[in-house]
């Protein structure tokens, strides 16, 4: 029984500190919706093409592992300037469908560049975090945890946070509230437009990267990231396009749910039900909470 | 407007469709005789134009995202694989059919979700069928009737007691369909089906009000969009890739489906030809060119991931310019010649050739 409770335990630990994965990418989505309305589809290309350029610096021009996170950074940075510049000024008047499908193009222009840049092949990223049990929480509390999970959370705890605090308490994040708000009100007042677009597209530009960086640790630096990143749809479905800690809680409730199914009821079908599950998810959460469980009440008027 | 004479067609769709059926029909396979034309393009996009035609009615004339074009491909090919396979009185068109009803009841199951929601929240819902639809194949052995390699290969195609087996038999089966189901779309899209699905797409709480009912509406554009799709994947699995796989039905196909839709031009029905002609066209000439030009110095992982790029840049081009795609374009080009050459039409033209001679 004892043992039992306690696999439990090992794969609900796991599934949430898994599901911190997820909320990082979720966050990039958060940022750029909180900011400007716009459902950015092309977050999980960000993460790919963020971490392919790192590891890119890394392993191709032997940069240092500091420099090479720098330069992959202020590389999202101009990402960020040219999205500005080509994709989003120009699609200032336009609905949100139309940006959603703009953004689906900026998803592909990004995973084309980043493949014809540094090829196809799935690299190995080195964090010099282990993805192995925590040799002191397996002996005390006997739980078999992985490092780069914690590392994770931590990671994820303390983007969150900085996040929040920005958002809540400073002048910037002031402004980006009242541009989310309406963004020709706040322009009208004196809130440059221009600035707090770049500044939010290229936050997300380091949260996709820092993301990028604990799923390439994991899984590999590879194409497959993308079909990861789309898990960040169901995520932001249950804790709220709108919402900062929604997105952690959400994070969390995808990875702990897909994993408590998957061992449980997963081998009754054959298994591999987290690639479905998080979605089925997400519709019954569509169906009786569609603003997800932070959201704003989505207000539609004719 | 002209007046229609048959159903909702005018003279000039009856005129449009004799001159596309002698194309088709007399020209093509009197012209080309490289197997290569009717397996890799011809073949392929008609299928994928069909099932382009599927996304158009969910999303260009009734205005829901939905990304799970794939998912429902999946479910027609297989359906229809298991049906040949099971209830071989069923024929080839009767399979054909039940399975692009059946690929429709999951349309209508996964298009539900479109009452309650819209825009991505409606394209999250939609990615569920996506992903359920293959790993229901995938991990139940039933559909693929226990075979444990993966590919299955498709049955030949057998129609009243006649084999059609031959790359110009499979194009001619695909253009059968394709036409009559195409022309079938155009009507129901002039019709007051379509009239509802734009009403819906325009403003579906004003559409509610003036006496229309969404779910009716919706969950009827569904269903018709995942039979169109269910169709167009047997077709895709029997006629193009001779196969069934599941991960060939996989989210890129979706994705591609839907640049389809879009590059085409939403709303339009010509525009899923255009648009599954440029994507299927497209990477064909970019190859052309890698060998021809280069002669093979750049890697064909780097031309695809060139591909990608344009796809996407033209993406937003379209979004930002011309969110109406290449259907709107065309439009826009015989607009300006009507304008420079008002006197050029066909009636003219016959009796200006009928003076001469």
């Amino acid at each position: 029984m004892v043992d039992e409770l306690l696999f439990f335990m090992e794969v609900l630990v796991g599934g949430l500190l898994a599901g911190t994965m997820y909320s990082l990418v979720a966050l990039g989505f958060v940022l750029i919706f909180k900011a400007s309305a716009t459902f950015n589809f092309s977050q999980g290309a960000m993460v790919f093409f963020s971490v392919l350029a790192f590891c890119g610096f890394m392993q191709d021009f032997n940069i240092p592992f500091v420099l090479a996170f720098i330069l992959a950074a202020l590389l999202m940075v101009v990402v960020g300037l040219c999205t500005e510049r080509f994709v989003l000024r120009p699609l200032m008047n336009a609905s949100e469908d139309t940006v959603l499908m703009a953004t689906i193009g900026l998803g592909y222009v990004l995973e084309g560049l980043a493949q014809a840049a540094w090829g196809v092949e799935v690299r190995r990223l080195d964090l010099g975090i282990g993805d192995f049990p925590v040799p002191w929480i397996a002996d005390n509390l006997k739980l078999f945890i992985s490092a780069l999970d914690i590392t994770a959370g931590v990671v994820a705890a303390i983007m969150i946070i900085g996040l929040f605090l920005l958002f809540k308490y400073t002048k910037i994040g002031l402004g980006l509230r009242a541009v989310a708000d309406d963004a020709g009100a706040a322009s009208s007042i004196g809130i440059p437009l221009k600035h707090i677009m770049l500044l939010v597209w290229s936050a997300a530009g380091v949260v996709a990267l820092v993301a990028g960086c604990m799923w390439g640790a994991r899984a590999g630096v590879q194409f497959a990231l993308v079909d990861l990143a789309l898990k960040a749809l169901p995520v932001l479905i249950i804790g709220g396009f709108s919402s900062i800690p929604g997105a952690i809680i959400g994070g969390l409730i995808i990875g702990a749910v897909e994993k408590v199914l998957e061992v449980y009821i997963g081998p009754f079908f054959g298994g591999a039900i987290e690639g479905w599950a998080p979605y089925v998810l997400a519709i019954f959460f569509l169906l009786y909470r569609p603003e997800g469980l932070f959201g704003e009440k989505i207000i539609r008027r004719v | 407007m002209m007046k229609p004479v048959f159903m909702t067609y005018t003279k000039k769709d009856l005129i449009n469709l004799a001159v596309c059926m002698v194309l088709s029909v007399l020209v093509i396979p009197s012209f080309i005789t490289t197997e290569y034309w009717y397996t890799s393009i011809l073949i392929p996009w008609l299928c994928l134009a069909l099932a382009t035609i599927g996304q158009q009615i969910v999303m260009g004339y009734t205005g829901q995202l939905a990304l799970g074009a794939a998912g429902f491909m999946a479910a027609g090919a297989f359906a229809m694989f298991n049906l040949i396979l099971r209830v071989p009185d069923l024929g080839f068109v009767g399979s054909l059919i039940v399975s692009g009803l059946i690929a429709a009841a999951f349309g209508i199951l996964f298009g539900l979700p479109s009452l309650k929601v819209r825009g991505i929240y409606l394209m999250v819902a939609t990615l569920a069928s996506q992903f359920f639809i293959i790993w229901m194949i995938d991990k139940f052995g039933w559909f693929k009737n226990y075979d444990s390699s993966g590919i299955i290969t498709a049955q030949d195609i057998v129609i009243l007691g006649k084999p059609f087996t031959t790359p110009l038999a499979m194009y001619f089966v695909c253009l059968a369909v394709t036409t009559i189901l195409t022309l079938l779309a155009m009507n129901m899209a002039r019709g007051s089906t379509g009239r509802n699905w734009m009403a819906v797409r325009d403003m579906d709480i004003a559409a509610e009000s003036m006496g229309v009912s969404l779910l009716r509406t919706k969950v009827q554009a569904f269903a018709i969009s995942a039979f169109y799709c269910g169709v167009a994947g047997a077709l895709f699995a029997f006629c193009y890739l001779k196969s069934l796989e599941p991960v060939a039905f996989d989210i890129k196909l979706s994705f591609k489906i839907l640049f389809m839709c879009i590059l085409g031009g939403l709303g339009t029905i010509n525009g899923a030809f255009i648009g599954a002609a440029f994507i299927l066209l497209f990477p064909v000439l970019l190859n052309a060119i890698g060998n021809n030009v280069f002669h093979g110095a750049i890697d064909a992982t780097i031309i695809s991931s060139i591909e990608q790029v344009i796809f996407g840049g033209l993406m937003i081009i379209f979004m930002i310019y011309e969110p109406l795609g290449m259907a709107k374009l065309w439009e826009n080009i015989k607009q300006k010649w009507k304008t420079k050459y008002p006197n050029m039409n066909i009636k003219n033209l016959t009796s200006s050739i009928g003076k001469k001679s």
